[in-house]
């Protein structure tokens, strides 16, 4: 048996409400500590507690955090899911379980590690409650010493965890302890996989994207945020809450921001407009049922134009879906989000990194041209750790896009809110308050001329539709560009947000075992960078992997690019509810390549 | 009008004009809208300070024709509170004026009605109240009287939603009812309003002269003159006139408002103040009965905290805080990221 170092997939099977997410992040902590790339995946039920939920954690020397679809070493603490779990594992693989669940005549040709876990922590504790979270950091225990971990690594992450619970720290360090002591005693290593220190994470954090995106915001300078709870974007508002609360609390202890919490995803947006509109860099961050209630205003935002940032964390629809899992499934109907001509510009983030830089210049680009700014992230991103290099500060000034102040209309001696003064759509604005008898303007959903009037003349509403159409197709240059790896292929591939992950490590496997070379256009926003169709162009097929069943992307691209270039086009679309895999991208794209 | 009168600010009445009305000649919407004009002129407040907001009716359509130097957002049917409530955070020191419908309110704005009311947010709500979707051709709306007939002869059968019962419930601390062709009273109601730190919901009764104004609708300037219950004589002594008031205690409630004016009731229902919270649910459940138009101040409290002050906010609007104040240091950034390596 030839050991495997440094490239192994855990799943440790629970079930949600049992206390397991603590034991999880010390296990992910410590094989960051020991420099090995890593990356957690928690898969959990839209429920508070009993159903079944996975912890993938998955190391990897290479450095893929996609998931990964093969699990090496299962925990399995679950008697509900246990027997499935176990079938489904590849030849090989490794089983850690409670003993009473009775495992090892499921199958034979995995290895066993069978744990008396309530006994092994009983001398811990002899309270029920606080034995069952025991039972979680014992695992942790085990799994440290059949991997390998470095047991001080895995103490320093359970300190850094429990470091303001004293009493919590003693009992989870023995739990983690005496899981240890008993598979060094009892249990005899049969699998292959082992962790071993690297120095690949050295300077590097890890967050969640939502968390990510909140600090974004926080840096980008937000002072109104609105919200109606829903997952996965309530945890995007929770830390913003906190970040806030303790970065922007001015001198005199009162806040430079208002966080609402709001009655619905109405209100939540209604705010959002009225703040913009007042001069507030004002964002919002829901999921697909919340945008869904947001279309009417999204329009009005669009027509009215008024600067708005909206964060939809998706997760999967239609309807409620499957609330608690990801998707690429609001690409496009964000895109046009409302009824009429209405068309946003959207953000597409696929690393954490991404989530902060985009969380504050989202801003810049609402203020900059006028409108609701939509970042897509999704579930994936937003609410599993990844590690990443620390944020970078904003490397730009904050800049609040045409706004005339008394000063400039003193100039001036007046303006016209939708006259197209500079030739690039934008028209300038004026802030309600403005000291100024001509600051004011009739902001509106309704048809306008240039000067905020009511008009149904039809010159003035086409000119007015010409103009904002403009005003979002010059956006595609401002907005951040599409990044390209590879060059001279033939085949290509599109890819956006988190399916990022598994892009990178499909594209070496094509390479490697299809010997197929592919290059690779990551898009960022929408409307498309001229860069975009170049990539078409420039390669004879080009597979556009998205997380939804209809290609949304593909069919936002087939909208844009010239007739002749469409047919080269193929979606690879999967939406199995989990994030996406390499293997299933690598497979595909080769059986269609006819590799 | 070479000599015209100027207000305590030095402005004269053009200076609160809006655009041509293109509501019907004789709506009682722009009875309302030359109140709330007379009302700021008269109160001397700086327009640039007003924000309008309103959503989608005729009623909505109405801060157009009048106070164009205010800021003005035409919104969507029945979101108006979030939009202003959304305004007044980024701005608060904002004079909001809110104007709806009974449509807007009542019926696909009653969600965020109640929640703006629950949240005591500053501004005047003004429903513009005539019973029917005037904009969309004289539907009925939820305020309409069981009985109410329209042109064509339908009866409503379902009770009204009554907007100043519900906003007294759910904490507007200014409620008030009164009638476009009662210039007195809505005048001093408006001024009152306007001073009263708060949610300040004011049900004006404003005929449909287009689709709810004939016989057998009791949302018409006739039924409702006949049947309006004032409550008392309403006066308004604006804050800088006040120059200690005289008033008969036993014949009058006086009412010291926020920005220190004083609001007068002189009674016409003894014993009635319309301070007293369980007082005014009670009357206005014994006019329902008696089939009157209740008028007048229903409740006050003058005193309650609104949302924004309940937020811990600085003075300055959010909108205009410096970039130093809004984003962070580097140094904070770095404390986050080393707490997260
Ligand atoms: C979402 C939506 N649904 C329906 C309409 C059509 N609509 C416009 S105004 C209106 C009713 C307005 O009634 P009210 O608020 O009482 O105003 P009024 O015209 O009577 O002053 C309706 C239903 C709309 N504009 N938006
Ligand atoms: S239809 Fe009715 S509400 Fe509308 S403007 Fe005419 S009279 Fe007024
Ligand atoms: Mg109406």
């Amino acid at each position: 048996m030839t050991t495997v170092v440094n490239d192994v997939s855990l799943q440790v099977a629970t079930v949600n409400g049992s206390g397991s997410q603590s034991a999880n992040m010390v296990l992910l902590r410590a094989i960051f500590q020991m420099g090995v790339p890593v990356s957690g995946k928690n898969l959990f039920p839209s429920n508070i507690a009993g159903l079944p939920t996975w912890y993938t954690i998955r190391a990897s020397k290479d450095g893929w955090v996609g998931r990964k679809k093969e699990i090496d070493v299962l925990v399995a603490m679950n008697a509900e899911s246990a027997k499935e779990d176990v079938a489904s594992l590849r030849p090989g693989s490794a089983v850690v379980y409670d003993e009473p669940l009775a495992l090892s005549s499921v199958r034979s040709d995995v290895a066993f590690y069978p744990v008396p876990f309530d006994k092994v922590v009983h001398p811990i504790s002899s309270e029920a409650k606080t034995k069952k979270l025991l039972r979680n950091m014992a695992y942790v225990g085990v799994v440290a010493q059949l991997l390998e971990l470095e047991m001080a690594e895995v103490e320093r992450a359970i300190g850094k965890h429990f470091a303001k619970k004293a009493k919590a720290l003693e009992l989870n360090l023995a739990a983690a302890r005496a899981g240890f002591d008993f598979a060094k005693a009892q249990l005899k290593k049969t699998d292959p996989f082992v962790v071993r220190r690297m120095d690949a994470t050295r300077g590097k954090i890890i967050i969640d994207g939502n968390s990510a995106a909140a600090l974004g915001a926080m840096f980008g300078g937000v002072t109104v945020v609105t919200w109606y709870p829903i997952t996965p974007s309530s945890s995007l508002v929770e830390s913003l809450i906190s970040y806030m609360g303790r970065y922007r609390i001015g001198p005199d202890g009162k806040a430079t921001y208002a966080i609402v919490q709001a009655e619905d995803e109405l209100a939540a947006i209604g705010m959002v407009m009225g703040a913009g509109w007042a001069g507030a860099r004002a964002m919002t961050a829901t999921a697909g049922p919340g945008i869904s209630l947001m279309s009417e205003f999204a329009g009005l935002g669009y027509f009215a134009e008024v600067p708005a940032v909206i964060w939809d964390v998706q997760r999967v629809g239609p309807s409620t879906g499957l609330p608690t899992r990801t998707s690429q499934g609001d690409v496009l109907s964000t895109a046009f989000l409302s009824h009429g001509d209405t068309r946003h510009l959207l953000l597409l983030p696929a690393t954490v990194e991404e989530c902060f830089q985009f969380g504050w210049e989202a801003f810049e680009y609402a203020e900059h041209f006028q409108t609701p700014v939509f970042v897509l992230s999704d579930l994936d991103i937003g609410m599993n750790n990844w590690m990443a290099e620390p944020f970078r500060y904003p490397d730009r000034p904050i800049h609040r896009g045409k706004v005339l102040s008394k000063e400039d209309l003193d100039r001036l001696g007046g303006f016209e809110r939708y006259r197209d003064v500079d030739g690039d759509g934008i028209g300038y604005r004026t802030l309600p308050g403005t000291d100024h008898p001509a600051a004011a303007y009739f902001a509106r959903g309704t048809g306008h001329n240039e000067k905020a009037q009511y008009s149904e003349r039809s010159d003035d509403w086409e000119r007015n539709l010409a103009r904002l159409e403009r005003k979002v197709h010059n956006a595609r240059t401002a907005l951040p560009a599409p990044v390209l790896q590879g060059e001279g292929a033939e085949v290509g591939i599109i890819a956006y947000g988190s399916s990022h992950h598994a892009m990178l490590e499909a594209r070496e496997q094509l390479r490697s075992e299809k010997k197929l070379d592919v290059d690779y256009l990551r898009v960022r926003a929408y409307p498309f960078h001229d860069d975009v169709e170049a990539f078409v162009k420039n390669h004879a097929r080009v597979y556009v992997v998205e997380q939804n069943r209809d290609g949304q992307l593909a069919g936002l691209l087939k909208l844009d690019l010239t007739a002749e270039l469409v047919p080269r086009l193929r979606s690879v679309a999967h939406i199995p509810g989990l994030p996406l895999d390499a293997r299933s991208v690598t497979e595909e794209v080769a059986a269609r390549e006819g590799r | 009008m070479a000599d015209a009168k100027t207000n305590r600010i030095g402005l004269t009445l053009a200076d609160y004009q809006g655009g041509k009305s293109t509501l019907c000649a004789g709506c009682g919407h722009n009875a309302i809208s030359e109140r709330l004009l007379n009302t700021m002129f008269e109160l001397g407040i700086q327009p640039e300070r007003v924000a309008k907001l309103s959503g989608i009716g005729c009623s909505s359509k109405s801060p157009a024709y009048f106070m164009s130097r205010a800021h003005s957002f035409n919104t969507v049917h029945g979101r108006m509170p979030s939009v202003a409530t959304g305004a007044l955070l980024a701005n608060r020191t904002l004079i909001a004026l809110g104007v709806s419908g009974d449509g807007d309110t009542a019926s696909i704005g009653i969600g965020q009605f109640v929640h703006l009311v629950r949240r005591n947010l500053p501004l005047v709500y003004v429903i513009e109240d005539n019973g029917v979707y005037g904009l969309t051709k004289g539907q009925f709306s939820a305020t309409a009287d069981v009985g109410s007939k329209l042109k064509t002869g339908v009866v409503n059968e379902l009770p009204p939603i009554d907007t100043c019962l519900l906003a007294i419930e759910l904490g507007a601390t200014f409620v008030g009812r009164s009638f476009s062709g009662d210039k007195r009273q809505l005048s001093a109601m408006l001024k009152a309003a306007v001073s009263h730190r708060g949610t300040a919901v004011l049900d004006v009764i404003s005929p449909c002269v287009a689709f709810n104004d004939h016989e057998g609708s009791t949302k018409s300037f006739a039924y409702t003159k006949d049947h309006d219950e004032p409550l008392h004589e309403l006066s308004f002594v604006p804050v800088f006139e006040d120059i200690g008031v005289e008033y008969n205690a036993g014949t009058t409630v006086d009412v010291r408002l926020h920005d220190g004016s004083h609001l007068q009731l002189h009674k016409l229902e003894e014993s009635y103040d319309p301070r007293q919270k369980l007082q005014a649910v009670q009357r206005i459940l014994e006019a329902q009965v008696r089939g009157e138009v209740l008028t007048g101040v229903l409740y006050v409290d003058p005193a309650a905290p609104t949302f924004l002050d309940r937020l811990g906010m600085v003075e300055t609007p959010l909108a205009t805080l410096p970039a130093n104040e809004v984003r962070p240091p580097r140094t904070a950034l770095d404390e986050v990221m080393r707490s997260l390596g």
